[in-house]
């Protein structure tokens, strides 16, 4: 099984549509690619295209949530918390409106667009932004969960949605709730807290770290923010090492967020996998997050070294 | 209602509002003044005791840092105290520096950051059509701020949607921070322009009340509205009077006398 996360959105947003008459979904030219369009089939009097206009895009969707509707905005990442960053900030964060981001295409698995198109900073600018929640899920079952997770929250939430197909590495009993992370795996020695895409490989590492002797964890932080803090310093009291492994710049990411957690704490060693301060360019995405270390492999070597 | 008498007592609130607070901006609160009397006073569904009622008109004071204008009607026409108006820009204030909808009853939207008012104003009227309980949307946009792409971007969409009950007024004053807008950077013909995008457009005296109802009133079908109102920065004010210097600087106990005494 295995669905792009992208297209988990497109038919969760579609079938939100059904049981919440508030939801309105807005795209800037891209709804073919963000598939939005599954909730322009279903509901063409409550989608909106504004044309290639991001700014204006997240302004209406303000608009509408004055109004009392829950707008889903959707563009590609780079965009939505690039070019109307500033909207963004003084339309919705600021005034704490119920705009739902829901911006696919993150991060370097975008893959041959190249590295205009590949954002690996917005979780860090979207960080900075009181009010704002952020969401990265996993897969498409999580993707769904989100989703509805995020209609239900009153104010601003950035989802962070990517585009390849990815194999399920939740199912649908886990619980998924805002701001409380998923324990994938329990484990003594080592803890690898991931988001997104890393998630999977995560996992790939935990289970050949394991057959080493070295007993690892996973937690999967879906939601970036608001952070769940207890169960990272749970883990840093526990373990020798964190290892955090994210498809996003290492600076001002999930990795910076734990370790502003844990820092001064006298706990675990600390390592972050992650983009470091280059941008992306052209290719194959797996031939990417080999090139950028967004592998099992490095998340193995980062345990070890650090054990 | 003696609309000279109201706009005379207004500047009054406004200058002294500024003169306590010691920043803010006089210019385009003077100038803009004409326009917000039409709507709160003549044009706009309100009402100030359910501030929030669902089927009100709604205002966007797109050129946000006019707000001293705008908190000088609220007061008048009962939002809040009027006493309230001598907090402006201090800290624990209702009334910030620019327009904040949680904190000061009657303010529909934030804005403040340029542009952005008449991108919300869209997505306020496009959520008007979707509840149908009849809401008008009025937008209020500084002649420099037409600069600002996004305004562009919001009136393409303005009239895609053929948002009828959407108006964008211009307050024409000519002047921006640093000068003329045609030495920083030319509207040139702002009126075709509008009209190029596909609103149907009105030209009139910014400082006539009549004239401004007039056109505020007018009823359009399947597009949106573009008033433009041609104005004094600083109006009543003989030394503030295009002048360039009094955008966004308060007067001191001297300059305070002497308006108050012109505004007598």
């Amino acid at each position: 099984m295995g669905k792009a996360i992208r297209v988990a959105y497109g038919e969760a947003i579609a079938k939100l549509g059904h049981t919440n008459d508030k939801v309105v979904v807005l795209d800037a030219d891209l709804s073919g690619a963000t598939q939005s369009k599954f909730f322009k089939k279903e509901f063409p009097d409550r989608f909106y295209n504004v044309g290639i206009a991001e700014e204006n895009l997240m302004g209406i969707a303000a608009g509408l949530a004055y109004q009392g509707y829950i707008p889903f905005a959707s563009t590609f990442a780079v965009f939505g918390t690039g070019r109307a960053f500033e909207i963004v900030r003084n339309q919705i964060a600021y005034v704490n409106l119920n705009v739902k981001l829901a911006l696919t295409h993150s991060g370097i698995s975008v893959g041959e667009d190249g590295g205009s198109h590949q954002s690996i900073e917005d979780i860090a600018i979207m960080r900075t932004l009181p009010n704002m929640t952020i969401i990265v899920p996993c897969d498409a079952v999580e993707t769904e969960k989100a989703v509805n997770a995020s209609a239900k929250h009153l104010g601003p939430v950035y989802l962070r949605l990517a585009r390849p197909t990815v194999e399920d590495v939740t199912s649908a009993d886990d619980k998924f709730e805002i701001g409380k992370a998923l324990t994938l795996i329990d484990g003594n020695d080592a803890c690898i807290i991931a988001c997104g895409l890393m998630v999977s490989r995560a996992l790939d590492a935990a289970r050949e770290l394991k057959a080493n002797g070295i007993d690892t964890a996973v937690i999967n932080m879906h939601t970036i923010k608001p952070l769940d803090k207890d169960t990272i310093l749970k883990y840093n009291s526990k373990c020798k090492v964190i290892v955090t492994a994210e498809e996003h710049s290492v600076i001002g990411g999930l990795g910076s967020a734990v370790a502003e957690t844990i820092a001064g704490t006298n706990g675990a060693k600390f390592a972050m996998v992650g983009i470091e301060d280059k941008f992306g360019h052209s290719g194959d995405p797996s031939k990417l997050f080999e090139e950028y270390g967004l592998t099992k492999e490095n998340i193995i070597k980062k345990v070890k070294e650090n054990i | 209602m003696d609309y000279i008498a109201k706009g005379k007592e207004l500047r009054r609130d406004i200058i002294k509002m500024l003169h306590i607070s010691k920043s803010g901006h006089p210019g385009g609160s003077l100038s803009e003044l004409e326009i917000l009397i039409a709507l709160y006073y003549e044009v706009m569904n309100i009402d100030p005791k359910n501030p929030n009622k669902e089927d009100r008109d709604l205002f966007v004071l797109s050129k946000g840092h006019a707000c001293p204008g705008l908190y000088a009607v609220l007061a008048d026409k009962g939002y809040f105290p009027k006493d309230d108006l001598w907090t402006l820009r201090k800290v624990d204030s209702l009334l910030q520096g620019h327009p904040d909808s949680h904190k000061t009853k009657g303010i529909d939207v934030n804005s403040g950051s340029l542009g952005q008012g008449a991108s919300v104003a869209v997505g306020l009227a496009i959520g008007a059509k979707r509840k149908g309980l009849g809401q008008k949307v009025y937008c209020l946009l500084g002649d420099g701020e037409c600069q600002e792409g996004l305004v562009w971007e919001a009136a393409m969409a303005a009239a895609h949607y053929k948002l009828d009950n959407l108006t964008f007024i211009l307050d024409n004053n000519g002047l921006q921070i640093d000068g003329k807008n045609d030495e920083v950077m030319s509207l040139g013909n702002i009126k075709m322009k509008f009209e190029a995008f596909g609103f149907k457009t009105y030209e009139v005296d910014g400082h006539n009340v009549e004239e401004l109802v007039n056109a505020l009133k007018e009823n359009v079908h399947n597009q949106p509205k573009f008033i433009l109102a041609h104005t004094i920065k600083g109006k009543g004010i003989s030394f503030m009077e295009n002048n360039v210097g009094w955008h966004g600087k308060a007067p001191n106990d001297e300059e305070y006398e002497l308006a108050m005494k012109e505004l007598a």
